[in-house]
């Protein structure tokens, strides 16, 4: 496959990781928070991990737009579903999503909700143009990159004069995410977290491009990489910030320059500005109400917003206690540090963000990283036998 | 005049027709339909003899019987239906065994206004398959349900088989060292049946492997049988839920090699597309043999000879694991580990 | 952020839509976020939609630079 598989090579891996090794300060250490989901994926899935030398470190990010979801926002989904007159089209990434009492959209379809899961917003609207008689809503989740496929689709439904299509929209906004990490006490003053940069997501860069990110590098002193999605792009971009990290410099660098520019996609950020407005505040599951981190549908399009057509209610929603999701997506504690992890908490019975998409800290780990733990217990529970024998 | 004329014998419209509720209810229709459409085409000397059930005799030496239900959506798709799945999926469950399968049974449960056409292209290719393969459909049962009740068409099937002497494999055999063969190309079915499936539509030539296997594990057998410690055929969940299964039942691990597992590059890149990985998605024509160390080449060699083993891959090996781990070595260099999903993989955007 | 994926437009079709395609597996999507496609081109496909273009020199400049680290490495 051209344009991946080139990005993908094994061998190259090697030469990269030795440079990374032979750059890297062995009397500190490095870690590097990858923001984007997409990121996390591939670091796990490739296990690019097992290729740095022990002293440089991904800690995973909350750009996971799955895992920030707040459950009450699964629960009004789930409630207008339920409404016969509905269909709700959603990707498959929100189907299991747990909402309260272990509901989910794909538990309501089985009770007979009309959920529909679609690849792309033109699949929902072929659906609302095919059954008029249907009130099809579309569930909007994603950052930047799945931004302007939801406004095209709000655009293609005013010029076709559908009457039967509307947008419940949770759109979430990078630079917003990364602030609050970052203004976060336990980064910001305290240094209980200790990230030396970050990986700038692929996609999302395509849309936005580089410029936004110039600002926290300036503000927080943070070296940023912009990375392609492949394995190579991704550890090529950790050598470079090794580098920055040396050289004592802050700088956006772009490791993507195949598909991001300085100032990205303006088409598609037009699209987008035409369409949506900031709201003021938005709760994100893990990271309470961050301000201006998410968007709605601008006043005049009231119509298209099935929160205002249909009067959604979004019930107030708690995690459970000794949840640690909130410090795992800033980086403070790792997975393995939540008492949750592994017993209540799995990939089947997910109790918090990190755990409920594919691609959070905590199902990464449970996924990709478990045995690795187990691997190096053993080796500690060997060494302390050696130890023993010894003395 | 009392001219005594012959009854008006009634023809099925298979062209145009449709499956109503009289079609099950035990009387002349349910004949006319079982007659026309399943008798037509699976046709031998069982069903002409025209009995509730049918006799034959005993092989000496164990038997094996296997059971299955087939719900998929859509009925047709690329490579196959519901009733070429119906039919090899159950010969291969027979197979896996390593035995001989001879007979299978077909019980139909169909939806009041499902087309006759559509069922008899499905019974058609049922009829053919089974010949293919040499193992005859010798009994069945019909039943129609309301419109709503039913998918179109359910069918499950059942199979019997003998298993060759000195032949026993059971799914907790596996144990370190043991070689781990797939037989082909992995994640063919499930790609061909999603490129179907409504709201995710895409062009592709992959066409479904779906394939009956006791042939090739016929030859596999001959190679070297006393060293198969065990097979199975890596179905819904992929290989990754087959190798999870076999390892938590045999309590190893498996330690495999991205690198060696055959897959097809339309396959990668519609997993590219819908961000599933090959590892979870479906087969219906391929194997994978656990096999002791000293029979791998010999077995390999033999499934590589046959036409549907061409692509056999030595892919890993069972490993001392009391976690029973599948770790997998990725093309990139690293390790991860192939986990068991709890449910069905579904497309995803991130 | 957000699983993309380079696809190779076979065919522009009217309305900002084209026929795209990755080894042999083929979609319809839209092309209305990207001026000037053209059959050849590559673009970075998100959920049926494309968002940019890739630029081939910038792609073969990566590469280079990939490689070029594992020349300088085993000098």
């Amino acid at each position: 496959m051209k344009y991946i598989d080139e990005y993908r090579d094994g061998r190259v891996a090697k030469d990269i990781a030795r440079q990374i090794m032979a750059a890297a300060d062995p009397a500190r250490s490095y870690h590097f928070m990858e923001f984007c989901g997409g990121h996390t994926h591939a670091i796990s899935r490739y296990g690019l991990e097992d290729l740095l030398p022990p002293n440089v470190r991904m800690i995973h990010g909350p750009g996971c737009p799955v895992c920030v979801l707040p459950i009450g926002r699964i629960d009004a989904a789930i409630a207008l579903a339920m409404r016969p007159e509905i269909t709700l089209c959603t990707y498959g990434d929100l189907m299991r999503v747990p909402g309260s009492n272990g509901s989910s959209l794909l538990k309501a379809k089985a009770a007979g909700a009309d959920i529909r899961m679609v690849y792309s917003t033109l699949d929902a609207l072929k659906i609302a143009e095919a059954e008029p008689e249907r009130e099809v809503v579309f569930f909007a989740i994603g950052f930047e990159t799945t931004t302007p496929p939801t406004a095209l689709a709000l655009r293609f439904a005013i010029q076709k004069g559908l009457k039967n299509f509307s947008i419940f929209c949770n759109h979430v906004l990078t630079p917003a995410a990364i602030q609050n990490i970052l203004e976060s006490p336990d980064v910001r003053k305290l240094g209980t977290v200790k990230i030396d940069g970050f990986i700038g997501p692929a996609h999302v860069s395509t849309v936005i491009g580089t410029e936004p990110y110039e600002f926290f590098a300036e503000e927080f002193q943070k070296p940023v990489v912009v990375a392609g999605f492949e394995p190579l792009d991704v550890i090529q971009a950790i050598l470079m910030l090794v580098h920055q990290v040396n050289d004592g410099r802050h700088e956006v660098e772009n490791q993507y320059i195949r598909a991001v520019t300085t100032f990205g996609n303006e088409k598609a950020q037009a699209e987008v500005a035409n369409f949506f407005e900031l709201r003021e505040s938005f709760e994100w599951r893990g990271l309470g109400e961050v301000p201006y981190g998410a968007l709605r549908l601008r006043p005049e399009f009231a119509d298209y917003d099935a929160e205002k057509r249909f009067a959604m209610l979004t019930p107030a929603s708690k995690d459970n206690p000794a949840c640690d999701c909130g410090a795992i997506l800033r980086g403070v504690k790792k997975p393995a540090d939540c008492k949750l992890f592994g017993t209540v908490c799995t990939p089947d019975n997910p109790m918090g963000s990190c755990m409920v998409s594919s691609e959070g800290a905590c199902a990464a780990h449970w996924t990709y990283g478990r045995f690795r733990e187990h691997a190096r217990t053993g080796e500690q529970a060997r060494t302390v036998e050696a130890g023993k024998a010894v003395a | 005049m009392n001219v005594m004329t012959k009854p008006y014998k009634r023809k099925l419209d298979v062209r145009n027709g449709l499956v109503d509720l009289s079609h099950g209810a035990g009387g002349r229709a349910m004949g006319l339909l079982i007659e026309s459409i399943f008798h037509k085409a699976f046709d031998n000397e069982w069903l002409r003899a025209g009995n509730d059930q049918s006799a034959f005799a005993v092989e000496a030496g164990r038997m094996v019987m296997t059971t299955d239900g087939y719900v998929v959506s859509p009925l047709f798709f690329p490579g196959g239906n519901i009733g070429t799945l119906a039919v090899h999926g159950t010969i291969n469950d027979i197979a896996m065994a390593g035995a001989r399968p001879l007979y299978l049974s077909a019980s139909f449960i169909i939806e009041e206004g499902f087309p006759l056409a559509d069922l008899n292209r499905i019974a058609e290719s049922m009829g053919e398959a089974s010949r293919e393969a040499g193992v005859p459909i010798i009994t069945g049962d019909t039943k129609v349900v309301e419109r709503g009740k039913a998918d179109g068409v359910f069918i499950s099937t059942a199979g019997v088989g003998v298993v060759p002497a000195g032949l026993d494999l059971r799914s907790d055999a596996a144990r370190p060292g043991d070689a781990v063969i797939v037989s082909g190309s992995i994640g063919d079915h499930g790609v061909a049946v999603m490129s179907k499936r409504e709201n995710l539509e895409f062009d592709t030539d992959i066409l479904s492997d779906s394939a009956a296997l006791h042939g090739l594990v016929a030859t596999m057998v001959v190679a070297g049988g006393e060293h198969i410690r065990l097979m199975r055929d890596p179905t819904r969940g992929g290989i990754a839920a087959t190798l999870n299964e076999i390892a938590s039942q045999s309590g190893v691990g498996f330690r495999i090699d991205e690198e060696a597992i055959p897959l097809k590059p339309e396959v990668a890149a519609a997993c590219e597309f819908l961000g599933l990985d090959p590892l979870n998605v479906a087969n219906e024509g391929k194997l994978v043999a656990i096999v002791a160390p000293e029979g791998a080449d010999a077995i390999l060699a033999a499934m590589q000879a046959h036409p549907l083993g061409g692509e056999a891959a030595l892919i890993g090996h069972a490993v001392e694991d009391a976690n029973g781990f599948v770790q997998m070595t990725t093309s990139f260099g690293g390790g991860r580990i192939v986990d068991w999903l709890s449910g069905e993989q579904l497309p995803r955007i991130c | 952020m957000c699983l993309a994926i380079p696809v190779q437009v076979k065919e522009v079709l009217p309305d900002n839509m084209a026929k795209v395609t990755l080894d042999g597996v083929s979609k319809i999507i839209s092309t209305a976020l990207v001026d000037d496609v053209k059959p050849g081109d590559y673009l970075v496909l998100h959920v049926g939609y494309a968002l940019a273009k890739i630029d081939p020199e910038e792609a073969e400049r990566t590469l280079e630079l990939l490689r070029q680290a594992a020349l300088g490495d085993a000098a």
